[in-house]
């Protein structure tokens, strides 16, 4: 469904020097895979999500979904970011509408539409509720609807538990697992988390950094439905060692390290 | 699933007796204010025409009442216009400003000359251009009011999070939804702070300009009694002039509070 092939992106900075951002990324990535993408600060994980919504084009290489290159935004595609970023005048009803709005794709039956992902998000009876009422973690549902709300094939999610405490973060996580499956898209979600990343993913996209590159493509072979009971599994637990490897490099990971 | 409610952001309210100290004393120290300047003017015997008690000046004041109101009603309908007239002005050309660079950088420096000429040199040159009526005196009045206004203003359109323009451009919404939708609505709460401040300056610009050209208002009141050492009512006018400035500020504020809750309740978190 998504391709990118031989990515590269080159980003001028302020002091008149090239950075490499993306060097060479090739992958192809399936119709409703979960993708998830670590690699420490800088390895062109949000570079990479950004070319795949269209916001910004490679420098060489192609990008496409489903043969069609990518060249600009396409409206089929959802985001959802660190922070919530809600509009704190509109309720979350409204907020939830807004990409609707923003298309001029709003009819009788989106009301219902948002009010089913609000449903779906457990924030049923906070529909008239101001972003400034909410917790973090409500907001950051809040945002994971209006990134659904127009029904996209594709769900780019950068970092979108990065600001939340780690109980909220399980918390979150698994609720992204039980949308993912009633609302099965391709999804790529970029994180720091290690053992988020293996929860959540069929495939972990390890990059390093400078320039940003894929190191390796993981598969995790633990069976779905996953929970955090998974973390005792030892296909989670060799994909999780492997990813630390490759991030860490074999010095630092000992045998009883944590998932962090 | 559980979710838990984050408290309610509710308006702090204020217990009975802090909300009346915040009236009541303050009016207390006005009265007092008032007092002490009284006894000191009986006791020492001050000249009128130096610094007038404020009995004198109330005396003074009423007793030209009818012409008294009649430079207030001026000089209040040169502000207005004024502040009206600067708002208009300031909104597209603070749009103008952030919309992109290369206009930016054509219109700034004009903005810049705008205010480093001294309105007071500018009042005569003006009313020689443009007549000796109430255009000229809106004017000067818009020249003192509309800058911080636009700063303000274009400040608040460039506070919009990144992520949300990134948003805007993934749903492929046009610069004029942005603008509309995203932008303006963001920038409510600088554009009020940027009102407070040029309504205070509308008032310093509208007597600036009575000074120069005017047959009424109050700028007018002070130059003319101040010129027969009519000294109370300088006092008078001035005193009406302040009370003027704050009931227009806080206009701006209930304005603020009523049409856009969100904004104040933002300012209240923020500071």
């Amino acid at each position: 469904m998504i391709l990118l092939d031989h990515v590269t992106r080159v980003f001028n900075s302020r002091d008149g020097d090239q950075v490499v951002a993306l060097k060479d990324v090739s992958v192809s990535i399936d119709a409703n895979e979960f993708i998830t993408l670590v690699g420490p600060s800088g390895c062109g994980k949000s570079t990479l999500l950004r070319i795949v919504a269209g916001l910004i084009l490679p420098t060489m290489g192609t990008a496409s979904i489903g043969g069609v290159p990518i060249r600009e935004p396409r409206s089929e595609t959802g985001i959802v970011f660190q922070a919530p970023t809600l509009l704190p005048w509109a309720s979350v009803m409204d907020n939830v509408l807004f990409p609707l709005r923003m298309m001029h794709r709003i009819d009788s039956t989106s009301a219902d539409k948002a009010a089913a992902l609000i449903k779906l998000v457990g924030l049923s009876g906070f529909e008239r509720k101001s972003p400034q009422e909410l917790s973090g973690g409500m907001q950051q549902r809040v945002a994971i609807c209006r990134a659904l709300v127009h029904d996209p094939d594709i769900l780019l999610m950068d970092e979108p538990f990065g600001a939340l405490d780690a109980l909220t973060r399980e918390e979150m996580t698994l609720e992204l697992l039980r949308i993912w499956s009633e609302r099965p898209k391709t999804v790529l979600f970029v994180t720091h988390s290690i053992s988020e990343a293996v929860v959540l993913a069929d495939r972990v996209m390890v990059m390093s950094p400078r320039p940003g590159r894929i190191v390796e493509i993981i598969e995790v072979n633990v069976p779905r439905p996953r929970g955090f009971h998974v973390e005792g599994d030892a296909a989670f637990h060799d994909a999780s060692r492997r990813i630390r490897e490759l991030i860490f490099g074999e010095r630092h990971v000992g045998p009883g390290r944590a998932a962090a | 699933m559980s979710v838990q409610a984050a408290p309610p952001l509710e308006r702090r309210r204020k217990p009975p007796a802090a909300a009346l100290s915040e009236v009541v004393v303050p009016l207390l120290a006005t009265v007092a204010f008032f007092v002490l300047w009284e006894g000191i003017c009986r006791t020492f015997s001050v000249p009128a025409y130096l610094v007038p008690a404020p009995s004198q000046i109330w005396t003074d004041t009423i007793a030209i009442g009818p012409a008294v109101l009649g430079h207030t009603m001026a000089t209040l309908k040169t502000v207005l216009l004024g502040f009206g007239v600067s708002i208009v002005v300031s909104l597209p050309l603070a749009v103008l400003l952030t919309a992109s660079p290369a206009v930016a950088s054509t219109i700034y420096p004009f903005l810049v000359w705008t205010q480093s000429i001294p309105k007071v040199a500018l009042a005569p040159v003006l009313v020689v251009a443009l007549g000796s009526n109430e255009l000229p005196r809106v004017v000067i009045t818009v020249l003192v009011a509309f800058f911080p206004l636009v700063i303000s203003v274009a400040t608040g359109l460039m506070s919009v999070p990144p992520e949300l323009l990134e948003l805007s451009r993934a749903c492929r919404a046009s610069k004029w939804s942005e603008l509309w939708r995203i932008r303006l609505p963001f920038a409510i709460p600088f554009i009020f702070a940027g009102l407070k401040v040029a309504v205070s300056l509308a008032v310093v610009g509208a007597v600036v300009a009575e000074f120069v050209n005017a047959d009424s208002g109050l700028g007018f009141l002070i130059v003319t009694s101040t010129a027969f050492f009519r000294v109370p009512v300088a006092f008078g006018a001035l005193i009406i002039l302040s009370i003027m400035g704050v009931v227009l500020f806080q206009i701006v504020v209930i304005v603020e509070r009523v049409f856009f809750p969100w904004s104040s309740a933002n300012a209240q978190v923020s500071s």
